[in-house]
């Protein structure tokens, strides 16, 4: 049995490649729909992906800006200068019998990523290159046979190599997140994890803490969530420190992820390891891009999550608060924008204003739009949270009534005067002192405020609640209960 | 036969006519093995376009022969191997369409060394080719096919590819005209790769002014075809005067048959006539281009023909158990000894530990090639030396020697890995009335120079 004590003399090191399907039209080299979710097996699939005779590649220039920009989003450089190479190995859903890939000269150059971690810090880690490559097809097995569906083949991919700068399952997870929000911020990729749009290898070893030698290395294959990753590195820890303790060799091999059983397991050593005679692919020519180009498209980019995180820090939030709008950001892309929003009323220097409205978005209205029974209206959703916001700033308004006021209107087709609705909803509370005093007499001559009463004035001043109570019932709700409160304490 | 003298009978007659007795011809000539199949009703029925006024343009009606590498309908394209030997395509290559727009009338596939592999003809899996002048000669190749089928008179013209000579040699072994363009001025779309960084397209036809009017129609930018060039092809009217053009002595050697020398030395004396300058010229890296060639060549061609494996198309080995089975007797079986060769060439100068002692230093000494040329083409307009070391040698003399018959394209190798325009014109016969040709190379894009230069020199 491996105890956290035996865990905590090892150290391990991470490092992870990532497979970012890019957001194109059309496949890296050829102009066919690159969108194969759903589709018919073979429905999508040009002669060059067919790889029949004679066929040639055409670059797909939109896959280049895209990876122009994942440069950006990295903190790397794009180089001024790429190629393409072929990797050659025979498997049927590889219908050239090589992949088209960049070994020798890739487009994006080394550069750091900063991560944020739960704790509130960050940790860099550095990029060793990015290149752009083609995807295979799809393998289905089927009792003594297989199909192949070449959907897939040719999609274009960016393929993201860090230096083994992780230490934990928890920074290992937070890197893959963090390339996730770089990626969809930057529009590389759509960001689909269920169809495989990145894909993540993790390649972990193990060593004495303290040891100058890293540990031989294994590297699981194809995790696709954030959690997976997780798992995946924890799971390998383990296994690899007890087999060092057990006196046995850890074999460099590939791994797989058994997302049923939660482990890892052996798919094929480095004995086994193919060559896979890279060339030059003569049939295209280098990408060459001057500093200037690269600059023009890379000032065409929306704000990444660091540029974000700055922004919001003027608000002093919580990291989840800011990781929660970030994803949301990413959620409803294309239905509803939470950081421009919030941006433009920083702008106006509201800063009030703007938390209440972060707040709102965080603990309001994320949940409402992810909760799929909720039906929402046509009513513009910001005009109503600003009314609120200053029905809440003037006292008009409680934090419960205020929440009841947003969902009885945000499901209607057009915004009513929104103080008059909540008006004749009841929700508007009296803080009017002289309206107050009235109520507030009739609740400390009641007899029932007697008891409380008497133990306030002997010191105890935890009755006050009750009283506010008393005063909150008689009022129908209505009354303000910090102003009743204050009151209270002054008559008594 | 010129396109001129075809459009004058069709003229005259009708498409249907010329096409049917070009039908005829190539029958009456089978023997030769030129031809691997006829698109006779494809032909005819494009013939009857043309006479209704359908088709037109400045081929309405010619008949032509496609080297059976090229991707056309009417027929398999079979790249001569059991590979592809029932492959229908479902497009044309772009240098087929393109003849096709001007109302070219393909009627038949060429033969060749099977995907182009080899300088005889006698790698294809269907039989060699014979010699149009000699038929216990070989046609030369990889082009065998195009150049006898043109040379017999068959069909004015025909297409052709050139990765290392395979227009220029056969051109040259039965006396017709050959043009290896400048890299990247044809098309490559729809063409069997063999390899990418030197695959040209070209015309083999029986005079140069044929040769300029299909080099005008196949040039120029295809979005298909990612190495083309924007089309820089226009016809000469005459050639530049007073030319200054360098004798490649290091082509010239006593390893090169006297005759051969012989008429190229007579082609000069007719070239200083004309009032042009002569010299010898040296390209000491000549020497070490034969090894280039055969390093980066198979190191390309066995990545692209990764892709015949009997899964989608062509060929598949029947009662395969496992994939590596499947794989091995597919390729086993559609490939040709040369092809395995070539193949096994290739994968090892490519395979790990072997790249930078081999490919890389080919590509570095490649370079230092392409060096060599443009200096001297700072000083000379072109340059000039025989096409081959010899004549058509005999039917199966170089067959149990792959090093002998690689040396046949010790000439023809250098303006291919430099991507040098590059053409072969008939310059007399031998003793034994074997056709001699004599290489023409200029610098890149001097196409339409070259040719202008040999056709001002044909009536002499």
């Amino acid at each position: 049995m491996i105890t956290d004590e035996i865990l905590a003399k090892y150290e391990m090191t991470i490092g992870v490649e990532c497979h970012v399907q890019l957001a194109t039209k059309t496949k890296l080299f050829s102009g066919v729909d690159n969108d194969a979710r759903d589709k018919e097996p073979n429905s999508v699939v040009s002669p060059i992906d067919y790889a029949l005779p004679g066929m040639l590649p055409v670059l797909n220039r939109r896959a280049v800006d895209l990876a122009i920009k994942a440069g950006k989003a990295l903190g790397s450089k794009v180089a001024n200068i790429s190629r393409f190479d072929r990797k050659h190995y025979f498997y049927p859903d590889l219908p050239k019998g090589y992949q088209t890939t960049q070994m020798y000269q890739p487009i994006i150059l080394s550069g750091t990523v900063e991560v944020p971690l739960e704790d509130g810090s960050t940790t860099n880690v550095r990029i060793h290159h990015a290149h752009l490559e083609e995807d295979a097809g799809k393998l289905s097995h089927h009792g003594d046979y297989s199909l192949v569906d070449l959907n897939r083949a040719g999609t274009p991919l960016i393929e993201i190599v860090s230096e083994p700068d992780m230490h934990s399952a928890t920074e290992a997870k937070a890197y893959a997140a963090e390339l996730y929000r770089l990626m969809t911020f930057a529009g590389v990729t759509y960001g689909d994890l269920y169809h495989g749009n990145m894909r993540f290898d993790v390649n972990v070893s193990v060593a004495l803490k303290g040891a100058d030698k890293l540990g031989i290395r294994t590297e699981t294959k194809n995790l696709n969530s954030f959690r997976s990753v997780e798992r995946a590195v924890e799971y390998e820890f383990r296994r690899q420190v007890e087999l060092v303790e057990k006196g046995e060799r850890i074999i460099q091999e590939t791994r797989g992820w058994d997302e049923a059983k939660q482990k890892t397991t052996s798919q094929r050593s480095k004995e086994n390891a193919q060559d896979y005679r890279y060339m030059p692919d003569a049939d295209i020519p280098p990408i060459i891009l001057s500093d200037q180009e690269i600059a023009e498209i890379q000032a065409d980019m929306p704000k990444l999550p660091g540029e974000w995180r700055n922004i919001l820090s003027s608000l002093d939030l919580s990291y989840q608060a800011v990781e929660t709008l970030l994803d949301a950001e990413n959620e409803f892309r294309g239905k509803i924008e939470f950081l421009n929003t919030i941006k433009s009323i920083i702008d106006d220097g509201d800063y009030e204003k703007a938390k209440f409205i972060a707040n709102w978005q965080i603990n309001i209205l994320i949940p409402m739009l992810r909760d799929e029974a909720f039906v929402f209206g046509k009513v513009n959703h910001l005009e109503l949270e600003a009314t609120i916001y200053e029905l809440v700033k003037s006292e008009k308004l409680s934090s419960t009534n205020a929440k009841q006021l947003f969902k009885d209107l945000i499901s209607a087709d057009s915004l009513p005067n929104i103080e008059k609705f909540a008006e004749d909803k009841g929700y508007i509370q009296v803080s009017d002192e002289g309206a107050m005093v009235a109520i507030i007499d009739e609740v400390l001559n009641d007899p029932i405020s007697v008891k409380a009463v008497a133990d306030f004035k002997s010191g105890n001043e935890k009755v006050i609640g009750f009283l506010v109570g008393q005063v909150m019932k008689k009022s129908g709700g209505k009354a303000n209960p910090g102003l009743a409160q204050k009151l209270l304490k002054e008559r008594m | 036969m010129t396109i001129k003298e075809v459009l004058q009978q069709i003229k005259v007659s009708s498409a249907r006519s010329v096409v049917e007795k070009a039908l005829a011809d190539a029958k009456e000539v089978a023997d030769y093995n030129a031809l691997l199949s006829l698109t006779e009703e494809r032909a005819l029925a494009r013939a009857d376009e043309v006479d209704k006024g359908k088709i037109t343009g400045r081929l309405a009606g010619v008949p032509y022969v496609i080297k059976d590498n090229f991707l056309a309908f009417g027929g398999p394209s079979t790249a001569a191997s059991h590979m592809l030997e029932f492959f229908d395509t479902p497009l044309q290559a772009t240098s087929v369409e393109k003849l096709e727009a001007e109302g070219a009338i393909c009627i038949g596939k060429a033969n060749l060394d099977a995907f182009a592999h080899g300088g005889s003809t006698e790698n294809s899996a269907f039989g060699p080719t014979k010699n149009a002048y000699d038929k216990s000669c070989v046609a030369g190749g990889s082009s065998g096919g195009s150049a006898v089928i043109t040379a017999l008179g068959v069909v004015p013209f025909a297409l052709g590819s050139d990765t290392g000579g395979s227009i220029r040699q056969p051109a040259s072994y039965n006396g017709v005209v050959g043009v290896k363009p400048t890299y990247g001025t044809v098309s490559r779309y729809g063409v069997v790769a063999m390899a990418s960084s030197t695959d040209t397209i070209g015309p083999i036809t029986s005079n140069v002014e044929d040769a300029e009017l299909l080099m005008s129609i196949m040039s120029g930018l295809d979005k298909r075809d990612m190495t083309t060039l924007p089309d820089f092809f226009e016809i000469l009217p005459d050639a530049m005067p007073s030319q200054k053009i360098g004798l490649v002595k290091d082509f010239m050697s006593e390893h090169v048959d006297s005759e051969v020398r012989a008429r190229v030395n007579e082609y000069i004396e007719k070239l200083k006539a004309a009032g042009h300058t002569i010299e010898e010229v040296s390209l000491p890296m000549a020497e070490y281009a034969l090894a280039m060639y055969y390093i980066i060549v198979p190191a390309e061609l066995s990545s692209n023909l990764a892709r015949y494996d009997g899964i989608r198309y062509g060929h598949q080995a029947e009662g395969a158990k496992t994939l590596a089975e499947l794989y091995g007797r597919t390729r086993g079986q559609g490939f040709e000894a040369e092809n395995k060769r070539r193949i096994m060439i290739g994968s090892y100068v490519l395979s790990s530990g072997f790249f930078d002692a081999y490919y890389l230093q080919a590509q570095k000494a490649r370079t230092l090639l392409i060096h060599e040329f443009n200096k001297l083409f700072e000083q000379y307009d072109c340059l000039i030396g025989p096409v081959a070391p010899s004549t058509a040698f005999k039917l199966g003399e170089n067959v149990a020697d792959p090093i002998k018959m690689y040396l046949e394209d010790i000439m023809t190798v250098p303006a291919s890995l430099a991507g040098l325009p590059s053409i072969s014109v008939p310059a007399g016969k031998s003793s034994a009335g074997m056709p001699v040709g004599v290489q023409i190379i200029g610098p890149m894009k001097s196409d339409a120079s070259l040719l202008a230069l040999a056709r001002s020199m044909e009536s002499k």
